[in-house]
């Protein structure tokens, strides 16, 4: 037998993606009583960046300068989308307040005026972003310009390679050009991952040994970009240490997750909500919720229920699929914790169209919860659920933040309009 | 216009047209096999990889069954590097009909085909996943084969004697002279070029596309295409082939590779060869059939489904065309007027040898050449860039060098670096250049749970590295590798591996954008 233990809250927060950490700031900035519970490895497949909208309609496969105009479009073209129920406005508060915690917090983030920027990425692509993390953001600068730019990659790691970029933008930017580094120090045998890069990197004597690594390969670049791997606590300045030692302005390219970048939010958000009297149960479960009339009875634990928590409201930020807040077995597709009913298409032959990359996009990725203004899940009869029941992020439907590249921005909108909604 | 000259021309690189032309080679007989995109790109690389005893045939088609007896004897023999002689069961399940049971023994021993009856109990004790409601089993000499390293090692052996194999070459025309093809025009589809071959022999070979092919010659063939859809388990169920004991229809037969076992199939009439794609539908038919042979089958996690088309020789109206004969089909075509001509079609994987003995018997009438077919007492030598087709190899020879530098780039599958540059070495001795979808079919990359998730970005950044890829081509190999992947997930994406696929789309999609990146 497990002993149980009791907690009294006011809002517990469920799911610790996006969604679950910004939903807990906002409870947190806003004095609520809150208790935050799930698994946080999910936000190391962040890449880092955050994006408010890349790309509308779906179909066009047009990326978008402006995010505020698409949202717009959006929001008259589609108005299930989870972004039509906040107001611009709104959603622009929402991400501000978020990033100005990210900044407050030594994890610096930088944006255009009301534009996207675009960022390389290691498959000799480009993706649209709104907030881009400060040790990209001259990476954002040099495809603009075209700079003269030098991409260094490590050798033995994996999936990461310079001359891949190099070559898939060589026809419009010829100033390119790559080069592949040992990354110094012990740790340099076999197989290189980047987490202990990263660490190592705290020390000052390592970023002069890796400045003296770069130096030799410099020639006229102007620009110089490698993997993310400049420290997990205050990369910029960690980064700003090495571009004075090799003398240019450096950034670095998100990789493959697990990444450096989705490392450094899981960090910061595990380091910084307490201080805001969020209590977390990191890593364990929701094995149960009973609704006892305007109260929520919460199991929580491993296997058998270890703590108990009572509380008057409830944020479900419980994420799809990879997040478990949605299973799916042959038949269908069901929301994991309350069984809350779930929009989907009425049969699997359904869910997914025969070409994967198909512009329209899978409509499986479109199912989710339904919610009324207030972002309370509606149950079978199409009222809320619950009066103090909340759905956050990904596992709302008619979005498809895959295809819109909204990812984090439909998580943190939804996520503040549902803490406010519980204070209403 | 390119020509090229060979004495036979094969149409089609599937285990038929490679057995050919490993006779033909064996018999001093110089080839060219010619192919629309790759080795075993058809039914050869789409079906349960079984070498039939032959006792699934004995109730509806005596003829198969005998040719499958004696050709799975030769094969474990001549070539037991592509053969793991697993045994087989045939069981039935409450409910089955007895009267089927009861006769099965009597017509496998009327056909010469060894079978022993096994208590129940022993049965289930020697294959603990069949079920509860087993009520009887037999014990035959099934077995299962690797259908793409048996092509490759026929090629392989061709290639060593002079014949040659063109990839990625459609035939596009025949030109008639006098009663004979004197040149076939084909097109390469990589750089659209057209070339001729002129050869004194022209084989169709080409399975289920042996009709399009025969028509461009102007003959006519009766040809039903019935679609097959398979299922890949993510683990190994059992030890032996497992076959329902009834009258043919859905899922009836496990067959373990390797770590896996393949489930199947399902037979769909369907009118042209568009689209060869499992479905949903075709997929929850199979689980549930399968499951009342191995209940675990409704449970498990399917990593992969993939169709096939079998061609069948004929007109019957039946649906599925289950009963028509799974024998093989020769057509002289000299009767229609052209006497260097000759069309292989339906057959079996278990008989592609002596499909391809007859075949290389009638050329070689015509040829004048004497010597008689080598090819059931000459074993297949082993071809070492087929080894990677092997689950568990890759894995092996990495522990056992152990060098730190040799990196896993598909990690699921224990694929490293040195694999992938032997891959890129014997791809280019095929006329190829080495890209992920061909990676991908001559070894274990990206059939692992992931699907190709990592290894398609790892594998594109080390071809790279290595000078295999320039300019745009990552991303295009990547939009062809998961597109490919696609289509043997999309029919099984509940549970785990509906997560795993949308893991894989926020990778490729969500990050990489690859659907919006010209």
């Amino acid at each position: 037998m497990t002993e149980t233990l009791n907690i009294d809250c006011d809002l517990v927060i469920i799911g610790a993606g996006m969604a679950g950490m910004a939903a807990s700031l906002f409870a947190g900035n806003r004095n609520i009583d809150t208790v935050q519970v799930g698994n946080t490895s999910e936000i190391i497949f962040a890449s880092g960046l955050m994006d408010l909208m890349g790309v509308h309609p779906v179909g066009s496969g047009i990326i978008r300068k402006n995010p505020w105009d698409s949202i717009e479009n959006l929001c008259r073209d589609v108005p299930d989308h989870p972004y039509a129920k906040i107001p611009p406005t709104i959603i622009h508060d929402a991400s501000e307040e978020l990033i100005a915690f990210l900044n407050a917090s030594g994890l610096a983030y930088v944006r255009h005026e009301k534009q996207n920027a675009l960022v390389l990425t290691p498959a000799g692509t480009v993706k649209p972003t709104y907030f881009v993390p400060r040790t990209m953001w001259n990476g954002v600068r040099a495809l603009e310009t075209k700079a003269p730019c030098l991409i260094v990659d490590i050798k033995n790691l994996k999936g990461f390679s310079a001359r891949q970029i190099v070559a898939s933008f060589k026809s419009f930017w010829p100033g390119l050009d790559h080069a592949t580094i040992s990354f110094p120090g012990p740790v340099n045998q076999g197989e290189v991952y980047l987490e202990p890069l990263a660490r190592s990197l705290a020390v000052p004597q390592n970023r002069k040994a890796l400045a003296d690594e770069l130096r030799p390969y410099l020639k006229n670049a102007r620009f110089l970009g490698m993997p993310a791997v400049f420290g997990i606590q205050g990369a910029h300045r960690i980064l700003s240490d090495i571009e004075k030692l090799v003398g240019i302005p450096m950034f670095e390219i998100p990789t493959m997750p697990p990444s450096i970048p989705g490392l450094r939010l899981k960090e910061t958000f595990e380091s910084n909500l307490s201080a805001k009297g969020i209590r977390r149960f990191f890593q364990k479960h929701v094995l149960g919720v009973q609704v006892k009339g305007k109260e929520f009875i919460v199991q929580i634990g491993d296997k058998s229920p270890e703590t108990l928590i009572k509380t008057r409201g409830v944020v479900l930020a419980s994420g799809r699929f990879l997040g478990k807040g949605l299973s799916a077995d042959r038949k269908q597709i069901r929301e994991s914790i309350f069984n809350l009913p779930v929009h989907q298409p009425d049969k699997r032959s359904a869910w997914h169209n025969y070409e994967f990359l198909d512009p329209a996009g899978h409509p499986v990725n479109r199912a989710g919860l339904e919610t009324d203004d207030r972002f309370r899940p509606l149950d079978r009869s199409g009222k809320a659920a619950h009066e103090k029941l909340f759905a956050a992020g990904s596992i709302l439907a008619h979005q498809d933040w895959i295809r819109q590249k909204c990812g984090s921005g439909l998580a943190i909108a939804t996520a503040y309009a549902a803490v406010n909604a519980f204070l209403d | 216009m390119k020509t090229l000259k060979t004495q036979v021309l094969i149409i089609g690189g599937g285990v038929t047209g490679a057995g050919i032309a490993r006779d033909l080679a064996l018999r001093g007989v110089n080839c060219l096999i010619v192919e629309k995109h790759d080795i075993n790109a058809g039914a050869s690389g789409a079906n349960h990889g079984l070498l039939h005893s032959g006792a699934r045939y004995v109730s509806s088609d005596a003829l198969s069954a005998e040719e499958c007896r004696d050709e799975g004897r030769i094969l474990k023999k001549m070539a037991p590097d592509c053969i793991e002689d697993t045994g087989g069961l045939f069981v039935a399940v409450a409910g089955d009909d007895e009267t089927y049971i009861a006769e099965f023994p009597h017509l496998c021993a009327k056909s010469h085909i060894p079978v022993e009856e096994l208590d129940v109990k022993d049965a289930r004790e020697m294959e603990p996943a069949l079920s509860s409601k087993t009520i009887a089993a037999f014990q035959v000499q099934d077995a299962s084969i690797g259908p793409f390293k048996l092509s490759m090692e026929n090629i392989h052996q061709a290639r060593t004697l002079g014949c040659e194999l063109l990839r990625h070459s459609q035939v596009v025309g025949f030109q008639v002279i006098k009663r004979r093809i004197v040149a076939t025009e084909l097109r390469n589809l990589l750089t659209q070029e057209h070339f001729m071959i002129e050869a004194d022999q022209v084989v169709n070979a080409c399975g289920a596309w042996a009709k399009e092919i025969a028509a461009l010659a102007g003959c006519q063939i009766d040809l039903l295409y019935s679609k097959g859809s398979l299922l890949v388990t993510h683990s190994r169920l059992t030890r032996r082939v497992i076959n329902r004991l009834r009258p043919s229809s859905n899922a009836d037969i496990l067959v373990p590779g390797g770590t896996v076992s393949i489930l199947g199939t399902t037979s769909i009439r369907i009118e042209n060869l568009d689209a060869i794609f499992p479905t949903v539908s075709e997929i929850d038919a199979i689980v549930g059939e399968g499951a009342a042979m191995i209940p675990d089958l409704e449970k498990i996690r399917y990593i992969r489904a993939y169709a096939g088309v079998r061609p069948l020789v004929g007109t019957a109206s039946e649906e599925g065309g289950r009963s028509i004969s799974r024998s093989f089909t020769l057509i002289d075509h000299e009767k229609e007027g052209l006497e260097n001509f000759a069309t292989i079609t339906g057959g079996k994987l278990t008989t592609y040898r002596l499909m391809a003995e007859k075949t290389t018997d009638l050329v070689c009438a015509r040829l004048g050449v004497t010597k008689p077919c080598v090819t059931q007492t000459e074993p297949l030598p082993t071809d070492p860039a087929t080894r990677w087709t092997k689950p568990g190899i890759a894995p092996e020879l990495w522990i056992k060098h152990n060098d730190p530098q040799d990196l896993l780039l598909c990690e699921c599958e224990m694929v490293p670096k040195s694999v992938v540059n032997s891959l890129a070495l014997s791809i280019h001795e095929q006329n190829g250049k080495p890209d992920l979808v061909s990676l991908g079919l001559r070894s274990r990359i990206g059939k692992g749970t992931c699907q190709g998730t990592f290894c398609a970005q790892r594998i594109a950044a080390y071809l790279y590295d290595i000078d295999e890829m320039t300019g745009k081509e990552g991303l295009e190999n990547i939009r062809a590798f998961v597109s490919e992947r696609w289509r043997g997930e999309r029919p099984l994406l509940w549970d785990t591996s509906l997560i795993q696929a949308e893991l894989k789309e926020a990778l490729y999609c969500g990050f990489f954008g690859v659907e919006i990146n010209d």
